[in-house]
């Protein structure tokens, strides 16, 4: 692999960009590997990455049914924060947060990592209440975030109407180096640096079948044949049900429909990301200048990739009110995800019935963030058996009743 | 925008009307059952793509309940019935096996 560099974007430029290689190669499957991952979405691919980078499994290959990137690692609003209220989030997620921190130099491919500082608006007491909870538990946890008063709100963003008739602006959770990345270059990062330790990326190939032996995994039936693995990692997001189901297990996973849009391009107004969770809709401003916005997932199982109507029409309502200069933006582009949603709004990362099958899904709205985190609990957990990281995220939790509520903590996940 | 009937009241109106419950005929395990069967019934879903049948209330129109079985991949819904119903009806089974042949048919 050539490395990307100054020198290399100036010898290029010397010679018509004719040099690029293709960052990954494209390779027929070969019939065994020692893992296979189900899935080139971030999670997978990053769990592939540490796999080679941390515990020295380069034995690796990743299936993908459609293009790497193509599920929700492409289609989030690549929001980055780890003010979450339980220990096991606060963990899991800030150990992504700081490797994404240094992660364009890891992988030599620039992620546009940008702590650009984020807000979740406090608008009602109740709001405020558990916010300044966070807070103190993110205290705790060694996660820097404040609580800061409306004023503070106004400076940081301008923009924002901060005594709306309804929902006035009674402060916000800040955390200053949350913010935002490229959501394909993280996804392209990755798999570029996968495909140079050896590790086979496999796209147009989808898996519709895994075969046991004696309650143990052997292979999986793909659209390009059968393959042969010793473990196998499904991470699959909102089709994690589906694939299951293969397995002859169930998961305690719903999918739905979460949607995105983004404006035409304006000059910069915004340099944080602000998160209106009451009114159910966030808002950030992309280098290109696009004003990208979320809200809510649809309340019904749906794999079609597309939400309802209305959830645009209140998120976008909502935003108006609470950043009246965006009225008259018009919208460029709008799509959705299917997103995998777990009771306590906390993922799996785990073993399961059967051996040699590990799953991690259940980001559902906000997994983007936890990308590295994920992918290095991940691995380990494949490698070892074990995993710090993951061990609370475990299966097992709900039969236990061990649940990691995060539900409480944010009305909107992402 | 999906659209469905209530079986209660015979309005014919958009998702905005109604509110979802999630899966429908769960097999209810109690007190006395095995940890695997209350967990089951407590947490893990079916969550197919394709044929899904689940629990609907008319929430902002005569307010019942009701079951609806409805294609979660192109959600063209198959059929409405009753929530006093323990497992599909047989017409709305009919339907379904026309619409969707190779559906491997309710579990
Ligand atoms: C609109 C939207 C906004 C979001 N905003 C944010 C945000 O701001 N911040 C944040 O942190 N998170 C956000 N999220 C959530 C985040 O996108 C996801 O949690 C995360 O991207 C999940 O990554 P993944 O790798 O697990 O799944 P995916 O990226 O979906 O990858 C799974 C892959 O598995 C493949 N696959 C499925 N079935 C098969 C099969 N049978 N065979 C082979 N391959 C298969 C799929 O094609 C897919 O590429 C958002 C999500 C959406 C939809
Ligand atoms: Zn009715």
């Amino acid at each position: 692999m050539k490395r990307y560099s100054m020198f290399a974007v100036a010898r290029e430029a010397m010679r018509y960009h004719a040099g690029w290689e293709r960052a990954w190669r494209s390779p027929e499957p070969k019939k065994r590997y020692k893992v296979i991952v189900v899935g080139a979405g971030g999670h997978g691919l990053a769990t592939a990455y540490y796999l080679g980078k941390v515990h020295g499994i380069t034995d690796v290959a990743v299936i993908e049914k459609g293009w790497l990137g193509g599920g929700n690692t492409g289609r989030n609003t690549t929001i980055i924060r780890s003010n979450y209220l339980q220990d096991p989030s606060a963990a899991i997620y800030e150990k992504a947060r700081s490797l994404y921190e240094g992660l364009s130099q890891d992988l030599n491919y620039n992620v546009m990592f940008s702590p650009r500082g984020l807000l979740m608006l406090g608008q009602t007491e109740h709001e405020v209440r558990g916010y300044q909870r966070t807070v103190h538990a993110n205290r705790l946890q060694g996660i820097a975030t404040e609580w800061i008063g409306p004023e503070r709100v106004k400076e940081l963003v301008p923009i924002l109407n901060i005594d709306g008739p309804r929902y006035p602006v009674l402060g916000a959770l800040y955390q200053a180096r949350g913010g935002t990345a490229r959501h394909d270059a993280v996804a392209w990062g990755y798999a570029r640096a996968c495909s140079n330790m050896g590790m086979d990326i496999i796209q147009q190939c989808e898996v519709t079948g895994i075969s046991q032996n004696a309650g143990k995994v052997t292979g999986i039936t793909t659209s390009k044949g059968e393959i042969g693995c010793e473990n196998l990692a499904i991470v699959v997001a909102g089709h994690s049900s589906v694939m299951a189901e293969m397995g002859g297990f169930r998961l305690p996973i719903e999918s739905v429909a979460l949607q995105a849009w983004v404006s035409e391009p304006i000059k910069p107004c915004m340099d944080v990301v602000v998160m209106a969770n009451t009114v159910h809709g966030y808002m950030s401003q992309s280098d290109k200048g696009e004003m990208v916005i979320g809200g809510g997932t649809d309340g019904f199982n749906n794999y079609t990739q597309r939400g309802s109507w209305h959830h645009v029409e209140e998120t976008t309502r909502a935003l108006v009110e609470t950043f009246p200069i965006i009225s008259r933006l018009k919208m460029l582009r709008q799509w959705g995800g299917i997103v995998d949603m777990t009771g306590d709004r906390s993922p799996i990362l785990s073993k399961t019935p059967v051996e040699g099958i590990f799953v991690n899904c259940g980001w559902g709205t906000g997994g983007f963030k936890a990308i590295p985190g994920s992918g290095f609990a991940m691995a380990e957990l494949i490698a070892r058996g074990h995993s710090p990281l993951a061990a609370e995220f475990n299966l097992d939790r709900f039969k236990e009743g061990r649940f990691i509520d995060e539900s409480v903590a944010a009305g909107v996940a992402h | 925008m999906l659209t469905l009937t209530c079986p209660c009241c015979g309005v014919t109106a958009e998702e905005t009307e109604f509110a979802p419950g999630g899966e429908a005929h769960p097999k209810r395990f109690g007190p006395d059952s095995s940890d695997a069967d209350f967990e089951g019934y407590l947490f893990a879903r079916a969550n197919p793509k394709g044929v899904h049948f689940e629990r609907w209330r008319h929430a902002y129109g005569c307010g019942k309940w009701f079951l609806a079985a409805r294609c979660t991949a192109t959600l063209e819904v198959f059929g409405t019935y009753p929530a006093q119903t323990t497992a599909p009806p047989a017409d709305v089974i009919k339907k379904i096996k026309t619409k969707r042949p190779e559906w491997e048919g309710y579990k």
